[in-house]
């Protein structure tokens, strides 16, 4: 298997990105890290409390973590600037991962704001995470507007229904040359080791993790998965036949 | 906005009512049908509290958000005839000067709270909206949230407030009975029902972020009306306004301290509320408040409720000097921040202090 993967100018061993979001402490973060190997965290800009007398969560992440700040709860294009521009600050983080969800029932991105999001912050520098509702068109103006990576849906946030929007992420991971990271669905190691066989880049569980009843064994479950995944589709998957073949073909004589 | 349609709402209630007996209970999808059979039967409370702890966990997680109120004036010109700070009582009146305010948020920001509530009686002179933006504007040097919960404003002085780091704005109605409600509330600008009942779509039309709405638990004798409404008015408001984070409340009156006639919502009807509430929105915010004993607070951790108010006091000021016993109701839960937050932890649950982004 591939010692590294290249993504933002950065070289990562593990594909698994893990979310912060609904922890149930941040207490358990440096160990999630250490049992799951994962190298990336997200975290919301608007949970990052820097001057709190109670509890700030960069204080939990270890210093070799890498820190991926999100705009969650921005509303339109201008306001995730904004809140990018404040969590990168705070930080000291490049990674940014645009989410603008103006439908708070479904959390359901806007795909044309983010776009627009994308497009000034990564003319200002910053290395773009686009969160996308998996639509190709959409992922090949992100690549354009200078994204180091799209991140489209598997389904919606925290419903753990798995890649349900896998016929639209498959074209998506087949024509664009930036990585290609699912995220949200995934509530599962068996959907996080397809998202892998599909050929995603790399993937981000939040609520899986964080909701489940250990979620430092269930990340490292979810990296197992993520592992198995990753060196299947390097192997290379077999395709789904439609009538049984038989372990030893009838034919084979012929090749004598 | 919402008035144009209640008196549809209200038609469609009083034919599920009638039909009752043909609608079944159910724990899985809740309508409106099943919504309001729910609320008029036995239900099996524990199969109700698992599903909506699961909802809760998975759109929310593991976490609850917690919140200081803060009373900067209790000048009221409405007759309520519930409420403490009606201005039919003779009480002491008082507002916080600026500096006091200050050193109010201050103490509460020490204390570690990083969302604050804002609250004001009904006065435009005395706590008029400047005054308000005075306190928002303090506030803004303070915490990453600011919520108001004070009297129905116009929609460009909630685009105001708004420009000025206000993020959420409550606003009870207290009872969606019309009739109910004209006869509790005696006198003054409350009295016009429709005003007070738009005033949440007007400041989601000045842009705000979150709001937050309820019934006065306690009010109406028919408490299944006033839950019913509440959440058609919080449905509506998500139908039309997708970008808003909607939260309910349900503040419960207790008959001691009340002067008028009461029909208290006992604690099985009360959570079979807040269940049904996550079981029909499943995204809504629910907030209970230290109107709540910590008996019944501690035991709804993880069974609905997505944000607790922690260490309150319903006097003006009265956290970083003391203050006068003048109480709009009675705190029922009085443990201090530290205590709460134990609690939470104890149930698994990580307490929340920061909701919003500082700007």
């Amino acid at each position: 298997m591939q010692k590294h993967f290249e993504i933002a100018g950065k070289k990562l061993k593990s594909r698994l990105f893990i979310g912060t979001g609904k922890l149930p402490t941040y207490k358990i973060i440096p160990q999630m890290l250490s049992r799951s190997k994962a190298e990336v965290l997200t975290v919301a800009v608007r949970r990052i409390n820097p001057d709190s007398k109670v509890e700030n969560i960069l204080d939990y992440i270890p210093k070799n973590a890498v820190i991926m700040v999100n705009t969650s709860g921005a509303r339109n294009a201008k306001e995730a600037v904004r809140i990018a521009e404040i969590g990168a600050e705070i930080t000291k983080t490049d990674w940014i991962k645009i989410e603008i969800e103006a439908d708070t029932r479904y959390l359901a991105p806007d795909n044309e704001e983010t776009v627009k999001a994308t497009k000034e912050l990564s003319r200002k520098g910053f290395k773009i995470f686009p969160y996308i509702t998996p639509d190709l068109i959409t992922a090949k103006k992100l690549q354009d507007a200078g994204a180091v990576s799209v991140m489209p849906l598997g389904s919606f946030i925290g419903t753990n229904k798995g890649i349900t929007a896998k016929t639209l992420i498959e074209p998506i991971i087949k024509e664009i040359k930036i990585p290609v990271i699912i995220d949200a669905g995934i509530g599962r190691p068996s959907h996080a080791a397809q998202a892998m066989e599909m050929g995603a880049d790399a993937v981000l569980v939040n609520t899986a993790i964080a909701i489940s009843k250990d979620p430092v064994k269930m990340s490292e479950a979810m990296s197992k998965a993520v592992e198995s995944g990753r060196m299947a589709y390097e192997i290379g998957i077999l395709k789904e036949e439609d009538y049984a073949k038989p372990s030893s073909p009838l034919t084979d004589f012929l090749n004598n | 906005m919402f008035s144009d349609i209640i008196s549809l709402e209200l038609k469609k209630f009083k034919k599920i009512k009638r039909d009752l007996n043909r609608v079944s209970v159910s724990y899985e999808e809740i309508n409106e049908k099943s919504l309001l059979k729910n609320l008029n039967s036995k239900l099996e409370l524990e199969r109700l509290a698992l599903k909506s702890k699961e909802i809760t966990d998975s759109f929310f997680g593991k976490t609850v958000l917690l919140y200081a109120p803060l009373y900067i004036s209790n000048y009221c010109v409405n007759g309520c005839s519930y409420c403490g700070f009606s201005a039919t009582n003779r009480i002491e009146r008082d507002k916080l000067e600026d500096k006091e305010i200050e050193k109010e948020m201050i103490a509460l920001k020490e204390k570690g709270f990083d969302t604050i509530l804002i609250l004001t009686g009904e006065d435009r002179i005395r706590s008029g909206v400047g005054y308000i933006l005075k306190a928002i504007k303090i506030a803004r040097k303070y915490f990453s949230e600011i919520l108001i919960e004070t009297y129905p404003l116009e929609q460009d002085e909630y685009k105001k407030l708004i420009d000025n780091g206000l993020c959420g704005v409550t606003l009870y109605q207290e009872t969606y009975d019309k009739n109910l409600y004209l006869k509790l509330h005696k006198f003054g600008p409350k009295k016009n029902f429709e005003y007070r009942l738009n005033a949440i779509e007007r400041a989601v039309k000045a842009g705000i972020k979150e709001v937050n709405i309820g019934p006065l638990l306690g009010l109406n004798k028919n408490f299944d009306f006033d839950v019913y409404m509440t959440l058609m008015h919080a449905k509506h408001i998500q139908n039309n306004y997708p970008e808003v984070e909607v939260s309910l409340s349900y503040p419960r009156m207790r008959s001691s301290v009340s002067k008028i006639k009461t029909y208290p919502v006992t604690d099985i009807d009360f959570v079979k509320i807040i269940c049904l509430s996550r079981l029909f929105l499943e995204r809504v915010g629910i907030n209970i408040s230290t109107r709540e004993n910590a008996y019944i607070r501690d035991n709804l951790i993880g069974i609905g409720i997505t944000k607790m108010s922690a260490e309150s006091k319903t006097t003006v000021g009265g956290y970083f000097q003391n203050s006068s016993d003048l109480k709009q109701f009675e705190i029922e839960d009085s443990r201090s921040l530290n205590e709460i937050i134990k609690i939470i932890e104890k149930k698994g649950y990580r307490p929340e202090f920061t909701n919003w982004v500082k700007i």
